[in-house]
């Protein structure tokens, strides 16, 4: 009983990190029109900055600044969030599906440095010596699971209704003119540009969120943890969900997360055995399938958006 | 007549070797309702988007108000009074047609990102009173009952009267309307025929790209004739009926079109 409670927490711990990533992506792709296909650098962005910021000093390699948790979490947003300003800066202006492949390939640059430069990230061993918070005064058991738990899942809320306002608010109804019609949108005096690039920095930050959270949750974090897998994850979360419609993001981060681990159980137990090295790649196939069905079969998502109506104004008839 | 407002002056375009608006000089009067003519591909759209910045003029220049304002941005024209339409309507789909208005007034304070956080107060004031024009204008063009309706999913027609609409949240000086009866249907051509005539005598001026004669020898004055990317006629409807170089250049090119 207690073993399938202290699961439940895990899964739920790690689905609404990733349910936090998925409305960063919402906020690009689903409102935007921008399409980020280098989430898992501004999630590692996060997460190494976190660690980095708030590790416990390292002989090896960079950081171990101690510094405060609540500041190196910040600080981790903050670096999600300075690269994407610079990528965005870079490759706004590009057509949409450039913007694709120079986000992918700047991921797998990101990738790649943090293996490589020893100094800055451990290399390939990745970061570790991580003191969690409050570990003191709460333990590594279940308490500070469950506790760690209610934190991400107010940091879940406080995310979703911050997007929540955001997409109502005028600011929302310009990001998706931006997304219908760009042309139409500047002959109406707005700008385009500045427009997407907030909301690509807003988008990333978020993400960044996550990525902290999550090298929080393990106190560790490596290369392996920013791989391509995890932007196709939280793609697969977003379209299966519902692009543009929040609710629509945190249920398919969920779904997802579920259908992933039980692949990955199932795999395991009834694979034939020197099938099972393969597990990782079999499961990458079937996310790509699961985003290829349901593009054809419900390109809008499990929730759809919905249109913003006029609310207390009812139209006059 | 008023004061010139708009003014091309030897305004040109090219497309690679291709000229398609050739040293263009046309003026139009504040308070008028001038009309534009011209057979297929004469160059009367890309007169429009050299006007209002979304194609670089070649050479020449653009005059509004007497000052010079070519090669200026479409975004920065439309926040001074010069707002455009387009032949192929261009409503944002997946947006409600109150939306599509709503989005249209400069400087609002929820448009920051922080705006609707920070500025609560005055954000929802002005949303609220944005609102209200919106409807007002909606229910002006007569599209309020579609208000809660994807413009995507509206008729050709009412597009083009959504277009208008949201132009005139900006209460612009100029609208540049490219062919805004072509392909409505009858009905409704009539009611924005109206409200074209109805908003000219409030004192908008309008340049308005038409192939419907009846409608162009009726309401516009003067117009202006257009062929190859040159000015091949400017004068009344009279003097536009009894000019030889326009039947040829635009009936002639509009019999094999
Ligand atoms: N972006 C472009 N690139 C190359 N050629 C273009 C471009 N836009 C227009 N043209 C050419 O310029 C010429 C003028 O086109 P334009 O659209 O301005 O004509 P128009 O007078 O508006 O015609 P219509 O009555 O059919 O709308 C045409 O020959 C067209 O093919
Ligand atoms: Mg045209």
């Amino acid at each position: 009983m207690t073993g399938i409670i202290s699961y439940l927490v895990f899964f739920t711990t790690m689905a609404s990190i990733l349910a936090i990533a998925t409305l960063g992506l919402n906020l690009q792709w689903g409102n935007t029109g921008l399409f980020n296909g280098g989430v898992a650098a501004f999630f590692g962005a996060g997460a190494y900055g976190t660690l980095l910021l708030g590790g416990t000093s390292q002989e090896d390699h960079l950081g171990g600044f101690e510094l405060p948790y609540v500041v190196a979490l910040a600080g981790g947003m903050a670096a999600a969030g300075i690269l994407a300003w610079v990528v965005g800066v870079l490759t706004l202006r590009m057509r949409r599906d450039y913007l694709a492949i120079s986000t992918f390939g700047m991921a797998i640059v990101f990738e790649n440095v943090m293996r490589n430069a020893e100094w800055l990230s451990g290399g390939a061993k990745g970061l570790r010596g991580f003191e969690r918070p409050l570990r003191d005064a709460l333990g590594d058991g279940f308490a500070y699971n469950a506790a760690f738990l209610a934190v991400v899942l107010v940091l879940l809320f406080a995310t979703y209704r911050f997007l929540q306002v955001l997409v109502r608010s005028p600011f929302g109804r310009l990001l998706r003119a931006i997304r219908e019609d760009e042309t139409a949108a500047r002959s109406l005096g707005k700008s385009p540009a500045r427009v997407r690039l907030t909301a690509f920095v807003t988008g990333s930050v978020i993400m960044g969120l996550a990525g902290g959270l999550y090298a929080t949750f393990y106190a560790f974090v490596s290369p392996q943890d920013v791989l391509p897998t995890l932007t196709f994850q939280i793609w697969a979360m977003l379209i299966v969900g519902g692009a543009g419609n929040n609710r629509g993001a945190v249920f398919g981060a969920f779904l997802i997360w579920a259908a992933w681990t039980a692949s990955g159980w199932l795999l395991s137990r009834f694979a034939p055995v020197d099938a099972q090295i393969y597990t990782g790649s079999i499961q990458y196939v079937l996310i790509g399938l699961v985003i290829v069905g349901m593009l054809l079969w419900r390109p809008q998502g499990l929730l759809p958006e919905r249109l913003v109506i006029s609310q207390s104004g009812q139209a006059p008839s | 007549m008023g004061e010139p407002i708009l003014a091309t002056r030897e305004l040109t375009r090219d497309f690679n070797a291709f000229r398609a608006v050739d040293h263009v000089s046309i003026t139009v009067n504040a308070g008028s309702m001038t009309g534009l003519i011209g057979p297929n591909g004469a160059g009367k759209t890309t007169l429009f988007n050299a006007i209002v910045g979304s194609l670089k003029p070649t050479s020449g220049s653009v005059f509004l108000d007497g000052s010079d304002i070519t090669g200026l941005a479409p975004e920065q024209l439309f926040s001074k009074g010069l707002a455009r339409t387009f032949q192929i309507p261009r409503p944002f789909a997946r947006m409600s047609v109150l939306e599509n208005v709503m989005l249209a007034p400069l400087a609002q304070a929820g448009e920051r990102l922080l705006g609707p956080f920070l500025s609560r107060g005055a954000a929802r004031r002005q949303e609220r009173e944005i609102r209200e024009r919106a409807m007002e204008v909606l229910d002006f063009m007569t599209l309020a009952r579609l208000a809660d309706h994807p413009a995507g999913k509206i008729s050709g027609g009412q597009m083009k009267l959504l277009e208008l609409a949201r132009v005139l949240m900006g209460d612009p000086k100029v609208i540049l309307l490219d062919e805004p009866a072509a392909g409505v249907n009858p009905t409704l051509a009539g009611t924005l025929i109206e409200k074209i005539e109805e908003l000219n005598r409030r004192g908008k001026t309008f340049l308005i790209i038409e192939h419907d004669m009846d409608f162009i020898m009726r309401h516009c004055n003067p117009i202006i004739a257009l062929s190859e990317g040159k000015v091949v006629f400017e004068g009344t409807a009279e003097q536009a009926q009894s000019n030889p170089v326009l039947l040829d250049a635009y009936l002639g090119a509009r019999a094999d079109g």
